[in-house]
């Protein structure tokens, strides 16, 4: 990953004290969601009434043996898929009786994808695979590229703007994506394996800006992933196991591990 | 950005944008040939009758078109000429009949014998010589196009018809036969002396109404008065020529349905390619479905990419169909291009190209938004 990667933390940061803890404002509420895949002998019941909340501010991290339904859960909490049972509140809109079309409307509204494969457009420059996702939106205009051309800035990709994703790194296409999921100021960021196809370097850079956009307390991230170096950058870690959540854990020093993280990262560079 | 989405999708893979080019080409070029040969058709079977000033034919019961009259009595133009509101009854004289070339040979022509001064049918275009020229002995007026297939070389020439010397006194530009046959204008009397025929038969009569006549009152009257013959405004002669040729001859039907064809063709190659594309791409809709975009901005992507596809196809196929159109001006039948069917070849090519993108929308409607988390 280039210098860029560092841009959201400050160069001079200290370990900064766990905020006082406030009433955390949730953004997502999922109660009791089972679903079940196939149909006849062939069902299957991928989640068995997973309850969880996500909670503006915070970086949690959704972790589990292949199997276990971490991506059948994200894709309902993505409202990408529909439960077969439970409820699911989305910035406070219920998604109960909602049609595909009211569900895609949801999600552009308030939710931010980040893939594992990045999925950019491959005949789009970076600013137009960022600026996409507002365009879905009926976004459009100066204010569109300006605004594209900021978050493309937050994630340190601002000399990239032209560059199509063929000629940037995997680290730098995972910031596009990072970049296209956070320029609609969505409520809840969900991001499926982020690091699963970067080297170790990118891949802390990507959790660092996870981080960084997870401290805004208008918002929520959820990571899926199998990825142990990604707990210290977490906040709480949901352990899934067979279709339920059979563990939580907090972590009120993950941001103080980041900086140390990325301090003991820039230490090593320098010697 | 979903044309910006469109137009890179469609120029990102080279080969098939040539493939969709060809086939849009191929689809309008050979459409636009079709169309332009049945409006030449058209043109050149009803120019006679368009051309006449005739506002009712008298004419043999069954006249299929003007070629194939049969002789009527000289009497009816009489009985016409007595019915109210009429201004001019004008014979016309219309036969096939052999030409011999100077050179040895023959070959069937029309011969057309009517009087320009009494308002009877004249030749147009002429571009050497004039109508008034008919005057002189043995002359006929001919047209440019035919000057091979007649065996003469141009004004001045003489040849045969029957047992009688014709020599060319003007050449026409454009005025062609449908069968082919080409169209020897002469008089009335000189008509009648080369095919040998009675002094009371012509084939038609041409009436000129009075200004403010009624045409219907008019032509019941005149059946009355000419219960033997029929009586045909310009315009039903005009559908009856049409129709004879075009349909019950089947040429028509084989010209549409060559032009049904290219748009049956072009419509699969590009709803092929269309499709494969849109395949390729497949996991791009998927995120864009993820990302939260509504069914009616993927169907808009798609959409402009046919459009998009359609609008150069038109563009590459319009060069070639003029030029094909500008090749066939001097052939026995030109192919014609209107503005009008310039402009019902574009809709078609649009039409065309977003039937053919409904099978892409129904490919991307399919996906399941959850693949992108599968990759």
């Amino acid at each position: 990953m280039s210098a860029d990667a560092g841009t959201l933390i400050a160069p001079s940061a200290k370990p900064a004290a766990p905020d006082p803890a406030p009433a955390a404002k949730v953004v997502m509420e999922a109660h009791n969601i089972v679903k079940e895949l196939g149909t006849g002998a062939r069902k299957t019941r991928a989640l068995k009434g997973v309850s969880l909340t996500l909670n503006a501010g915070e970086l949690t991290l959704l972790m589990g043996p292949s199997g276990s339904g971490k991506t059948t859960l994200l894709s309902i909490l993505g409202c990408i898929l529909t439960a077969s049972a439970g409820t699911l509140t989305v910035a406070g809109h219920s998604t109960a009786g909602l049609s595909p079309e009211e569900l895609a409307q949801l999600r552009r509204r308030h939710v931010g994808f980040i893939f594992q494969s990045y999925n950019l457009f491959p005949t789009l420059t970076a600013e137009e695979n960022v600026r996409i996702a507002l365009d879905v939106r009926g976004e459009r205009g100066s204010e569109a590229v300006v605004r594209s051309q900021r978050a493309l800035q937050q994630v340190g990709l601002r000399h990239k703007l032209k560059s199509f994703p063929a000629n940037l790194s995997g680290g730098e296409q995972q910031r596009v994506a990072v970049a296209r999921a956070l320029v609609g100021a969505p409520s809840v960021m969900l991001a499926d394996e982020p690091t699963a196809a970067l080297d170790s370097e990118n891949g802390v850079a990507v959790m660092q800006l996870l981080s960084e956009i997870a401290k805004d307390a208008s918002r929520a991230v959820l990571a899926v992933t199998h990825d142990p170096r990604t707990i210290p950058f977490a906040n709480r870690v949901l352990r899934i196991e067979d279709g339920l959540i059979v563990g939580e854990e907090r972590r009120a020093e993950g941001v103080e591990t980041v900086h140390q993280l990325a301090r003991n990262r820039k230490r090593k560079a320098n010697a | 950005m979903t044309f910006t989405l469109a137009a890179r999708n469609l120029f990102h893979d080279r080969i098939r944008l040539a493939v969709t080019m060809v086939g849009i080409l191929f689809s309008i070029v050979l459409v636009a040939v079709q169309l332009g040969l049945y409006l030449g058709a058209r043109n050149i079977i009803v120019a006679m009758i368009d051309r006449s000033e005739g506002d009712l034919w008298i004419m043999a019961y069954g006249t299929k078109n003007f070629e194939e009259g049969q002789p009527i009595s000289m009497r009816e133009r009489f009985s016409a000429l007595s019915v109210p509101g009429v201004a001019k009854a004008v014979p016309m004289i219309v036969s096939f009949t052999d030409w011999r070339k100077p050179k040895g040979g023959s070959t069937l022509v029309v011969v057309v014998g009517s009087d320009a001064e009494d308002g009877g049918l004249a030749p147009w275009n002429v571009v050497e010589g004039d109508v008034s020229g008919l005057g002189a002995r043995d002359a006929v007026i001919v047209d440019k196009t035919y000057l091979a297939d007649l065996g003469v070389e141009g004004v001045g020439d003489t040849a045969q018809i029957g047992a009688s010397r014709v020599r060319v006194s003007g050449l026409t530009d454009g005025i062609r036969s449908f069968t082919v046959t080409p169209y020897v204008f002469t008089t009335l009397n000189r008509a009648r002396s080369l095919l040998d025929m009675p002094a009371d038969n012509v084939t038609y009569v041409l009436v000129k109404l009075q200004p403010g006549a009624d045409v219907e009152a008019v032509r019941a009257a005149l059946r009355d008065k000419v219960p033997g013959s029929e009586v045909l405004t310009k315009s039903e002669f005009h559908d009856r020529s049409l129709m004879h040729w075009l349909f019950a001859t089947g040429a028509g039907v084989a010209l549409i349905g060559g032009a049904i064809l290219g748009l049956v063709v072009g419509t699969v190659i590009v709803a092929q390619t269309l499709y494969s594309s849109t395949k390729d791409h497949i996991n791009e809709f998927a995120t864009l479905r993820a990302l939260g975009s509504s069914s009616g901005y993927i169907h808009r992507v798609i959409l402009a990419q046919a459009a998009l596809s359609a609008v150069l196809g038109y563009a590459l196929g319009m060069i070639i169909a003029m030029t094909v159109v500008y090749l066939s001006e001097r052939t026995a039948l030109p192919i014609v291009m209107t503005p009008g069917l310039a402009t019902l070849l574009l809709a078609l090519t649009i039409a065309m190209c977003a039937i053919s993108a409904l099978s892409a929308i129904g490919k991307v409607m399919r996906i399941d938004p959850a693949v992108v988390f599968n990759r």
